[in-house]
C-alpha cells in the first residue's frame, strides 16, 4: 500500500510503462515514441495534452484494442507483462478504460451486459458467480449513486443513451467491476457541468489506497473536481513535461504552446 | 435454341425420374381430384432446376433426385424446444404417425384428424386440399408444393371453430437415415377463431412438407416453428395461407443446421385490414443452405405485412432471401415491410439476397433493406475490455442479433423458449 506521506519512491508501482512506442498495424504511422510513465496504487495521474498526441491511443493499446502494433518497450500490471494479454485477460488482472466513446451495442439489455462481465472476470480469477439476486442488489446499490435508474439497467446498453447517461454508465461498470487500474479517457467529453459533477463524484467514490487511476483529458476543469496527484503533458507521442496539479493550471491560462516550444 | 431444348430434356428426365419412383397416385376418396390436378401441374412445370431463376441461389438437386441422399440421425440428449409449454402433442417418426408417443387430439374448439385416416368421400378440407397451393403457383411456380398435394402421405387436418385451449404441437422425429417423407396439413380457422401451431424436428432424411392454412374473418393463427439439429437433413417446405377480413397471420421459424433448407411462404392477403407477419432466425455452419422464399400479395384495403429474416452464416454457411411483396391494383393503404439481414462471421460464407417490389396501387407504403456485414468489431472490443472472453462476447452479439427476428413472436413464452434454445445452442458450440 502507498506510503500515507506520499513519498513516492515508497509506494507501490502499479501501472508501468517503459519507453513505449506504438505505430498504427496497417500504417507506417508512428503514434506513440517512447513513452514512460508509472502510476502507483491510490494515486491519480492525469494525462493532458493537444489533439492528436496520442492520448487515446496509449489507452487504446493498454487494454487491448486491435489494430496497433508496439514496436517497443513494454507495459506491465503489477508486474505483469500487459502486452502479452488478451483484452479480457488484462480486464481480469484488473484493468478497466472508460471509453471515450461508449459503445452502443443494440439487443444486450445492461444488466445482462453487467452480469456477463462481472461472472467472466470472477470465473477467470477462480471466483464463484454472483447469484442473480445478489447481484441485482449490489448493482441497484451503485446505480443509485449515479442516478441511474432501473429503466437505463433494462435497455440496451447504451442505445439511445444520452452523452451524460452514456459516461455515467461507464463509471457504474467501473463501480461494479471494482478494477485496481481505471483509465478514463476523455471522460468530460459531452458532459455538461452536473453530469461532470455526478460522474467525478463516482469516481471519487472509488478513490483508494489500492486503486490507481489515469485520466486522460484536454481540459484543465475535470481535474476540479478529480484532484490529481500527478500531471503529465503529452504530445507528439511522448511525456513532455511532468509536474504536479499546478502543471493543469498552466495549461488553462497558457495553452500548450509554450509548453511544447519548451520540449523542441 | 438447343440449349433450352436440352434443359427441357434434363427436367424431364428429372421429374419422370422422381414421378417413377413414387408411383401412381392414389385415386380413392376425396383428396383423390386434388391429387391428380397436383401431379399434372408437376408434369407440365417440371421439378425445379438450377437453371430456373426462381431457384437460381438454391440448387435443388437433392431436394428432386429419385433417390434420397442418406441423412445421419443426430443424438443429442438435448432438451426438446417447447417442452415447457403446455401443449397436445402429435408426433410423426420419419413421416409415419405415431400414435403412441402422441397426445390424445381431442381439444376444445379444434377438430382434428389425420389425413391418412380421413377416408370419407365427403370431407371438409376438400375445398382446401391442394386449392391455396394451385393458387400458389401463379405467378411463380413451385412444383415441389404441387408433388407434395399429388403425394401426401399424411399430415393433419385441423379445423378451429373458436378459441383454442393449446397450441397444437407437430413433433417431427427422424430415425431412419434414409427416410423421404411427405406431409401434407390443412388448417381452416372459421371466423374469430384463434389457434397456434408449433412444429419441431428434422422430420426425415428428406422431408417434403405443405401446410395450407385459410384464416377467415377475424381469425388468428400464430405458427412457431423450430426445424431439427439434424446434420445431414434436406427439406423444402411450404405454407400457402389466405387471410380474410381483419385476421392475422404470424409465423416464426427458427433454423440451426441441416444440410439444406428451403422455406416458401406464400401468402394472400384477400379482406381487408388483415395483418400478417413472416420472420425467421438461422444459424449455419459449415455445410448449409438455407433459403426463405417469401412471396406475399396484398389484393385488398389497409393490409399489412412484414417480414424479418436474420441469419448468421459461419465456416462458408450459405444463406438465401427472396422476399417479394405484390401490391395488386386497389390495395390501397397498403403498409408493406421487409427487412432480411446476415451476420457473417467469417469470409467463407456468403449471404444471397433478392428483395422485390411489385406495386400497382398509388396509396401504399412499402419498404425493404437488406444488409450483411461481419461483427461489430467495436462492441467486440467493448464487451471484451470488460472481461467477457471474445467467443461468449461474440455469442451475446449474434444472440442479440438474431433476437431482433426471435421477438416477432408474439406470445412471450414461446419468444423466450426460442431464445433460450438459440442461447443453448451458442452456448454448446463454444463448449
Amino acid at each position: 500500500m502507498g506510503a500515507p506521506d506520499g513519498a513516492d519512491e515508497k509506494d507501490e508501482k502499479m501501472l508501468e510503462i517503459k519507453n513505449l512506442q506504438v505505430k498504427l498495424e496497417d500504417e507506417d504511422k508512428q503514434i506513440l515514441k517512447g513513452v514512460d510513465l508509472t502510476v502507483e496504487a491510490g494515486k491519480v495521474h492525469a494525462i493532458m495534452g493537444p489533439n492528436g498526441s496520442g492520448k487515446s491511443t496509449l489507452s487504446y493499446v493498454l487494454s487491448g484494442k486491435d489494430g496497433y502494433e508496439v514496436t517497443g518497450g513494454e507495459a506491465t500490471l503489477d508486474g505483469d507483462d500487459l502486452l502479452d494479454m488478451e483484452a479480457e485477460e488484462r480486464a481480469a488482472a484488473g484493468l478497466f478504460l472508460a471509453f471515450q466513446y461508449p459503445v452502443e451495442i443494440p439487443g444486450v439489455g445492461n444488466m445482462t451486459f453487467l452480469r456477463t462481465a462481472v461472472n467472466a472476470q470472477r470465473k477467470a480469477r477462480g471466483e464463484d458467480e454472483m447469484s442473480a439476486t445478489d447481484f441485482l442488489k449490489f448493482v441497484r446499490e451503485k446505480a443509485k449513486d449515479l442516478k441511474i435508474d432501473a429503466d437505463m439497467l433494462k435497455r440496451p446498453v447504451n442505445v439511445g443513451f444520452s452523452g451524460g447517461e452514456k459516461k455515467r454508465n461507464e463509471i457504474l461498470q467501473m463501480a461494479v467491476l471494482q478494477p485496481r487500474m481505471c483509465i478514463l479517457d476523455e471522460t468530460d467529453s459531452g458532459l455538461d457541468v452536473d453530469a461532470m459533477k455526478l460522474v467525478s463524484e463516482g469516481v471519487n467514490a472509488l478513490r483508494d489506497a489500492g486503486r490507481g487511476f489515469l485520466v486522460i483529458t484536454h481540459y484543465q476543469r475535470l481535474l476540479d473536481h478529480i484532484k490529481p496527484d500527478v500531471v503529465h503533458i503529452m504530445a507528439d507521442g511522448r511525456i513532455i513535461k511532468t509536474g504536479g496539479p499546478e502543471l493543469a493550471l498552466e495549461v488553462e491560462q497558457n495553452g500548450y504552446a509554450d509548453l511544447l516550444a519548451e520540449a523542441e | 435454341m438447343a440449349a433450352r431444348a436440352g434443359l427441357i430434356e434434363q427436367k424431364q428426365g428429372a421429374t419422370s425420374a422422381r414421378l417413377d419412383s413414387l408411383g401412381p397416385v392414389a385415386d380413392k376418396g376425396w383428396t383423390a381430384t386434388a391429387r391428380k390436378a397436383a401431379l399434372d401441374r408437376v408434369v407440365q412445370q417440371g421439378l425445379p432446376h438450377a437453371r430456373d431463376e426462381y431457384w437460381k441461389f438454391t440448387k435443388p438437386t437433392g431436394l428432386v433426385v429419385a433417390d434420397v441422399t442418406p441423412a445421419a440421425v443426430f443424438t443429442g440428449d438435448e432438451v426438446q424446444v417447447f417442452d415447457s409449454v403446455d401443449r397436445v402433442k402429435l408426433v410423426f417418426v420419419d413421416g409415419v404417425f405415431d400414435a403412441a408417443a402422441s397426445d390424445d387430439p381431442a381439444l376444445a374448439g379444434v377438430k382434428i384428424e389425420r389425413l391418412a385416416e380421413a377416408t370419407s368421400d365427403i370431407h371438409w378440407a376438400q375445398g382446401l386440399y391442394g386449392t391455396l397451393e394451385a393458387n400458389g403457383q401463379d405467378p411463380v411456380a413451385r412444383p415441389l408444393a404441387a408433388l407434395n398435394t399429388a403425394y401426401a402421405t399424411d399430415g393433419v387436418l385441423i379445423h378451429a371453430t373458436g378459441k383454442a385451449e393449446k397450441p397444437v404441437s407437430l413433433i417431427y422425429r427422424h430415425e431412419s437415415e434414409t427416410s423421404d417423407a411427405i406431409l401434407h396439413h390443412v388448417i381452416k380457422l372459421d371466423a374469430k377463431a384463434e389457434l397456434t401451431v408449433l412444429e419441431n424436428g428434422p422430420a426425415a432424411a428428406r422431408f417434403n412438407k405443405v401446410m395450407e392454412v385459410d384464416i377467415a374473418d377475424g381469425a388468428a393463427f400464430h405458427h412457431v416453428r423450430a426445424q431439427g439439429r439434424d446434420h445431414e437433413r434436406q427439406a423444402a417446405t411450404h405454407i400457402f395461407a389466405r387471410l380474410g377480413t381483419e385476421s392475422t397471420f404470424k409465423s416464426f421459424t427458427l433454423t440451426a443446421n441441416g444440410r439444406m433448407t428451403r422455406n416458401e411462404c406464400v401468402i394472400e392477403l384477400t379482406g381487408d385490414d388483415a395483418v400478417a407477419h413472416v420472420a425467421g432466425a438461422c444459424v449455419g455452419d459449415g455445410d448449409f443452405h438455407h433459403d426463405d422464399t417469401i412471396f406475399i400479395t396484398h389484393d385488398a384495403v389497409n393490409c399489412e405485412s412484414r417480414q424479418v429474416f436474420k441469419k448468421v452464416l459461419r465456416n462458408g454457411a450459405t444463406g438465401v432471401f427472396q422476399g417479394k411483396i405484390l401490391v395488386k391494383e386497389g390495395a390501397q393503404k397498403t403498409d408493406g415491410y421487409q427487412i432480411s439481414q446476415s451476420l457473417l462471421l467469417d469470409g467463407d460464407s456468403q449471404f444471397l439476397a433478392k428483395p422485390e417490389l411489385e406495386i400497382y396501387a398509388d396509396d401504399v407504403a412499402c419498404s425493404h433493406g437488406s444488409t450483411s456485414g461481419a461483427i461489430d468489431e467495436d462492441a467486440l472490443f467493448y464487451l471484451r475490455s470488460r472481461g467477457v472472453p471474445e467467443g461468449r462476447a461474440t455469442d451475446l452479439l449474434t444472440l442479440a442479433f438474431l433476437a431482433e427476428a426471435v421477438q416477432e413472436i408474439e406470445d412471450e413464452a414461446l419468444s423466450d423458449e426460442i431464445l433460450g434454445k438459440v442461447e443453448a445452442w451458442l452456448d454448446r458450440r463454444r463448449g
